[in-house]
């Protein structure tokens, strides 16, 4: 599996996450056509109806569009990619300040900690 | 979508063995669908009938409207889970045969897989390891243009480098119309690439689901389903 995907969670949803972050990072850039699905469904080792479900769902959320003949482009909302990747990073924040807490760091220990590793 | 395949009221019993019982469901266009079940669970003989090579007791079945027969073979192609190729055949000769005998097959479909797969056509079957001629005749049954592909445990014999190659040619050389059953106990490495899931247990169908909904609803791989489903 070259996506590393987890059987136990909806195949489409994962993908989302994937290609959310593929944006964010820049790794798909603002107006870069997007493969075809069954380019994209070869690469990630699902189904091509996954991969459209996928596609569905981002283009929902306006991280892309489909122009009617040429196919399917990521978003030129600088604005949009902006937000998506503010979100991101607090729910990665969130589930690290949690799992610390779990292990009793109070506020001082966790900032020391991440100053240490940054 | 309207129905490629639809079984009504199926019963196959083998003296007083019942393998399927009472069996009814429709299988769509466009679907990848897993065919799961312990051993005896009735896979083989299901497939064997939508097949025309068992008859059944009971029940009925069409494929695209038309009954077990001709019509119904021209659209199906079918991997069984033994070999019935002659051995001192080359995989050229084959390949000829299955030309002259299915007007959908795709020769350079054929060729080119077998390329991919590092396969040389004038080898003979007989000199051929056993996952290789797994191999060739799975080339050669995803290479027609069917309607319906009926594949009774496809990987079970190849290694996992090359399993990879063979789900990732079931992805991408299908007709988007067209619908693959597949039948296997290697749940974890096809259920990524299957839209639907059929659980078979003693003749019955116990599940007939999205693999979707089995990981939304429930939270579980398919394979984890299955354990608990089937626990001895």
């Amino acid at each position: 599996m070259s996506w590393n995907l987890d059987s136990d969670r909806p195949i489409f949803l994962q993908i989302v996450e994937h290609i959310e972050l593929d944006i964010v990072s820049g790794a798909l850039p603002p107006g870069m056509k997007v493969p075809s699905v069954r380019e994209l469904a070869s690469e990630a080792s699902v189904n091509p109806n996954t991969m459209q479900r996928a596609l569905s769902e981002l283009e929902r959320l306006g991280l892309m569009r489909t122009e009617r003949t040429s196919g399917r482009y990521i978003t030129e909302d600088r604005q949009m990619i902006d937000d998506l990747k503010n979100d991101l990073a607090a729910s990665g924040v969130e589930s690290f300040v949690s799992q610390m807490k779990k292990l009793g760091l109070t506020q001082d220990e966790i900032i020391k900690l991440i100053k240490e590793k940054f | 979508m309207s129905s490629l395949l639809s079984v009504s009221g199926l019963t196959k019993t083998y003296g007083n063995v019942t393998a399927l019982n009472n069996i009814s469901f429709e299988l769509p266009g466009g679907r990848i669908i897993g065919l799961l079940g312990p051993n005896g669970s009735g896979k083989t003989t299901l497939i064997k009938i939508i097949c025309g090579l068992l008859q059944p007791t009971s029940g009925t079945l069409t494929v695209e409207g038309n009954p077990i027969g001709v019509e119904s073979k021209k659209v199906i192609s079918y991997l069984p889970d033994t070999t019935y190729l002659g051995k001192s055949m080359t995989v050229e000769e084959i390949i000829k045969y299955f030309r002259d005998f299915y007007e959908d097959f795709d020769e350079s479909r054929a060729y080119d897989m077998l390329g991919k797969l590092g396969i040389n056509a004038k080898d003979r079957l007989k000199t051929m390891s056993k996952g290789t001629k797994e191999k060739v005749q799975l080339i050669l049954v995803m290479s027609r243009r069917a309607h319906l592909y009926i594949l009774d445990e496809p990987i079970a014999g190849v290694d996992p480098a090359a399993r990879d190659y063979i789900l990732n040619t079931i992805i991408t050389n299908y007709d988007e119309n067209a619908t693959i059953l597949i039948s296997t106990h290697l749940i974890s490495d096809v259920e990524n690439i299957l839209d639907d899931v059929i659980f078979l247990q003693q003749g019955n169908i116990v599940r007939y689901t999205s693999v979707e909904e089995i990981r939304g609803v429930e939270g579980k791989s398919v394979d984890s389903l299955f354990r608990e489903v089937f626990r001895c």
